[in-house]
């Protein structure tokens, strides 16, 4: 229990929150909206399991929303072509990957460092992309929306992935060994070394990991609505590490898991409802979004300070 | 009666924490005089150094400046009382020219002063010019070589108008010629009154170079004498003193086959060279050495850490190439490293995981972890080393030091391995636990592990091993029988006749 103290108090935090709906706005409970509510989180929360990877590797990549803005229009203009969904899905996740795997190769092959290489990346793709496209917007054709099931349907099998991806990797980075050269290499990346480990390797393959849940993310993305726009991605990665940081997952490495990370995006993503419902003016929004990550902050670097030497 | 001494120290006593590093130590320095400072590693030296240079504070004793006793020395107000310190890596920021180097260090000045640039490069210059090093104050400081860089500090020193000049080990990276352009400068030092400390583990440096020369002990001094007067066996025997009674468990057991053999083996990155030796199966062979004498080099050789250029590694009767720790720990090799709180334990990690982290390397990273194998596994470890914790999820930075030693040699015993390489394996650690950790090496060897104990404890190595390899200057001096004399041994490290 003490082990997760700081996962259970976002939980604490997230519980709170719902009871204070429950009685002051009981309306925020009903099905429709809150389905939505989620299916809208979903993708978020499949690109927030890559970022908690990156970070429990003390990485960091910032290029996810452009990777996800990409993918998304490329998967596009794949569906639009008339190639059907079971091609663009691995389509979009094989170019996360890609992208992926050129900031891991610069990143753990060339050792630079990542905010600076994802920062490059971000800029690249975005301005790439706004190139390319002009700002132009992709029709979709039939059948991709909702993957062609009808809305609540297609909303429940995008919560459900999101759902059963977390699952999958919450319990790899528990079971498998894997999961253990993760948080050794964020831990101390020369203290795994000396033990067999391969750090630079380990760094190389959770970068491609999160480029291709980034684009498997875009797809889950895509499937919500007719269109693609090419600015979806934009703000997608500081959405992300601020769910990511305020679940626990420390930013200097080795610290934290994805139940966390799911609380905290969790946490994040009910503020907006929760001022609608109680009429507050929405701008209140970032600020106590800011806030809460400051908390965050703020209780982990206490805790370490107590905790260290 | 002649002058009051430049620096004078008088019953120096530090501890840290429950080690007395220091246990009264009395020193003094001329005006005009270079005095040699020789002891073994960890004799004291360097606290002694961090002492005199106000980085720490004594916790006994008293320093006299020119007859004034001063007290509350931080670094600050000694570079003020003229006293300079030269370090083996100069602290001089990379970036920055020579001329701007000497600029921040020598004027401290307001952040809000204008810098007279002209001025510093001016005089610059002239330091330079004085201690004839051809340097111009235009260059990086990163673009100099080593010992280029430790002549841009000794102009520091010389610029702050110090009196007292501490040199620590300044020719451990030195060429030939560059030593003797430093011994130049030295000399220049003591003609111009300055003091000199020069610190250093060559017997003819301070024979060419100094005018007396005090021994350090176990944090004591164990005697002053003018470098006229002694000869290389009279400083070996000072360095070495009686011995102090400390039963080492016996050897149980007549080594067997050979199990790692080195043929010429070299490393030209780490300089390491030419080094040849057997270890036999149950076998503790230990590496004897100074501090830099290339064994922890050695030893990254063996783990495949920074690989062999030439010669030859034989394991088992098989020639290996290794090029990696993957390689190394593949072929049965396990490295206990030096550095047990940073590189050995991984403090943030719970027991268990630390101890099977070098385990899950011969496996595939999607294994499914056996949390129970694990459990089980671990709490062996734990009763067989005597690990004094919480349990396996105790985390490894809440173990003493010793205890983290164990989880660390634990974490390879798991590995199942033919050799051990063990380095400095009782550094900081309790009486008591070293203790254990000797036994836990001769039940090993007995097991018929063969064993590379490094070890800069003299005692220590000469006590538990069945032969010494004694190393100097990256190569293999000697091989000695366990149980030799210390003081062939240390003459051997030294690289001189006993």
């Amino acid at each position: 229990m003490k082990h997760y103290f700081r996962e259970l108090s976002v939980l604490g935090a997230l519980l709170a929150i719902l009871l204070g709906l429950a009685i002051f706005a009981p309306a925020f409970y009903q099905p429709q909206p809150l389905l939505s509510l989620l299916t809208r989180e979903a993708p978020t929360l499949v690109v927030a399991c890559g970022m908690a990877l990156v970070i429990v590797c003390r990485q960091i990549d910032i290029s996810v929303g452009s990777i996800f803005s990409v993918c998304s229009v490329c998967a596009g203009l794949l569906a639009a072509r008339g190639w059907p969904l079971l091609l663009v899905l691995p389509a979009s996740v094989a170019l996360g990957a890609v992208f992926g795997a050129f900031n891991g190769v610069l990143v753990a092959g060339l050792r630079l460092p990542s905010i600076v290489v994802t920062l490059a990346t971000m800029v690249t793709l975005r301005q790439g992309l706004n190139l390319v496209r002009q700002g132009e917007f992709v029709n979709l054709p039939e059948g991709i929306q909702w993957f062609g099931l009808g809305q609540t349907a297609g909303q429940l099998v995008l919560v459900i992935a999101a759902v059963v991806i977390l699952i999958l990797l919450a319990l790899a980075m528990r079971h498998f060994a894997a999961g253990r050269f993760a948080y050794a290499v964020g831990t101390d990346a020369e203290a795994a070394r000396l033990a067999g480990i391969r750090p630079q390797l380990v760094t190389f393959l959770v970068f491609v990991s999160i480029g291709a849940l980034t684009g498997l993310a875009a797809m889950m993305n895509l499937a919500q609505s007719p269109q693609v726009q090419p600015l979806t991605g934009n703000g997608l990665e500081l959405k992300v590490i601020a769910a990511v940081v305020v679940g626990g997952v420390a930013i200097s490495g080795g610290r934290g898991n994805l139940w966390g990370a799911f609380a905290g995006l969790l946490l994040l993503a009910c503020i907006s409802p929760a001022l609608t419902h109680l009429r507050i003016e929405a701008y209140w929004e970032k600020a106590i979004q800011g806030t809460i990550i400051l908390l965050a902050v703020v209780a982990d670097g206490l805790r370490s300070r107590k905790g260290g030497n | 009666m002649s002058p009051a001494p430049l620096l004078e120290l008088r019953q120096l006593v530090k501890n840290y924490g429950g080690v007395r590093a220091l246990r009264g130590v009395d020193f003094d320095l001329r005006a005009g005089e270079v005095h040699a400072l020789l002891g073994e590693n960890g004799a004291g030296k360097s606290t002694l150094i961090k002492v005199v240079t106000g980085a720490h504070a004594p916790n006994g004793g008293t320093i006299t400046l020119a007859g004034q006793t001063v007290s509350g020395l931080t670094p600050a107000t000694a570079r003020a009382l003229g006293i300079a310190c030269i370090y083996q890596q100069p602290a001089l920021f990379p970036d920055l020219t020579v001329a701007e180097n000497l600029a921040l260090r020598l004027n401290a000045p307001s952040p809000a002063a204008r810098m007279r640039w002209s001025d510093c490069r001016a005089r610059a210059t002239k330091l330079l010019a004085r201690i004839g090093a051809e340097i111009s104050p235009d260059a990086e400081v990163r673009s100099l070589s080593m010992p280029e860089q430790q002549l841009v500090e000794i102009a520091c020193a010389l610029g702050s108008g110090a009196r007292i000049v501490v040199m620590d080990e300044p020719t451990a990276s030195l060429t030939q010629k560059e030593q003797h352009l430093l011994f130049a400068v030295v000399r220049d030092l003591r003609q111009n009154g300055v003091g000199v400390i020069y610190i250093s583990h060559r017997l003819e440096e301070i024979f060419a170079l100094a005018d007396r020369v005090t021994v350090l002990r176990d944090g004591q001094s164990v005697g002053t004498h003018p470098v006229a007067g002694i000869d290389e066996a009279g400083l070996i025997r000072l360095m070495v003193g009686r011995e102090v009674a400390q039963i080492y468990p016996a050897a149980e057991s007549a080594p067997g086959t050979v199990v790692l053999s080195l043929n010429q083996l070299g490393c030209r990155s780490s300089g390491v060279s030419n080094v040849s030796f057997d270890v036999r199966a149950g076998e503790v062979f230990g590496l004897g050495g100074l501090v830099g004498a290339g064994r922890t080099e050695l030893a990254r050789i063996l783990f495949g850490l920074t690989p062999a250029d030439s010669g030859t590694i034989t394991l088992g009767g098989q020639t290996l190439t290794l090029r990696t720790p993957q390689a190394a720990v593949a072929h049965g090799i396990a490295y206990v490293p030096e550095d047990r709180r940073r590189h050995g334990v991984v403090l943030d990690l719970p027991i268990a995981h630390n101890m099977t982290m070098a385990i899950h390397r011969r496996l595939f990273p999607t294994t499914w972890l056996r949390f129970g194998a694990e459990r089980a596994l671990t709490l062996d470890y734990i009763r067989d080393l005597a690990v004094k914790c919480s349990g396996p999820e105790a985390r490894g930075g809440s173990l003493s030091g010793g205890n983290q030693q164990k989880v660390a040699l634990a974490r390879w015993l798991a590995t199942k391995p033919k050799l051990l390489i063990l380095d400095e394996p009782t550094q900081g650690v309790d009486v008591g636990a070293k203790s254990e950790i000797h036994k836990i090496v001769r039940r090993l060897a007995k097991e018929g592990l063969a064993v590379i104990l490094i070890s800069s404890d003299l005692p220590e190595v000469i006590g538990m091993s069945d032969r010494i390899g004694v190393m100097g200057g990256g190569t293999l001096r000697a091989i000695l029988p366990g149980g030799s004399d210390p003081h062939v041994v240390m003459a051997a490290a030294l690289g001189t006749a006993a």
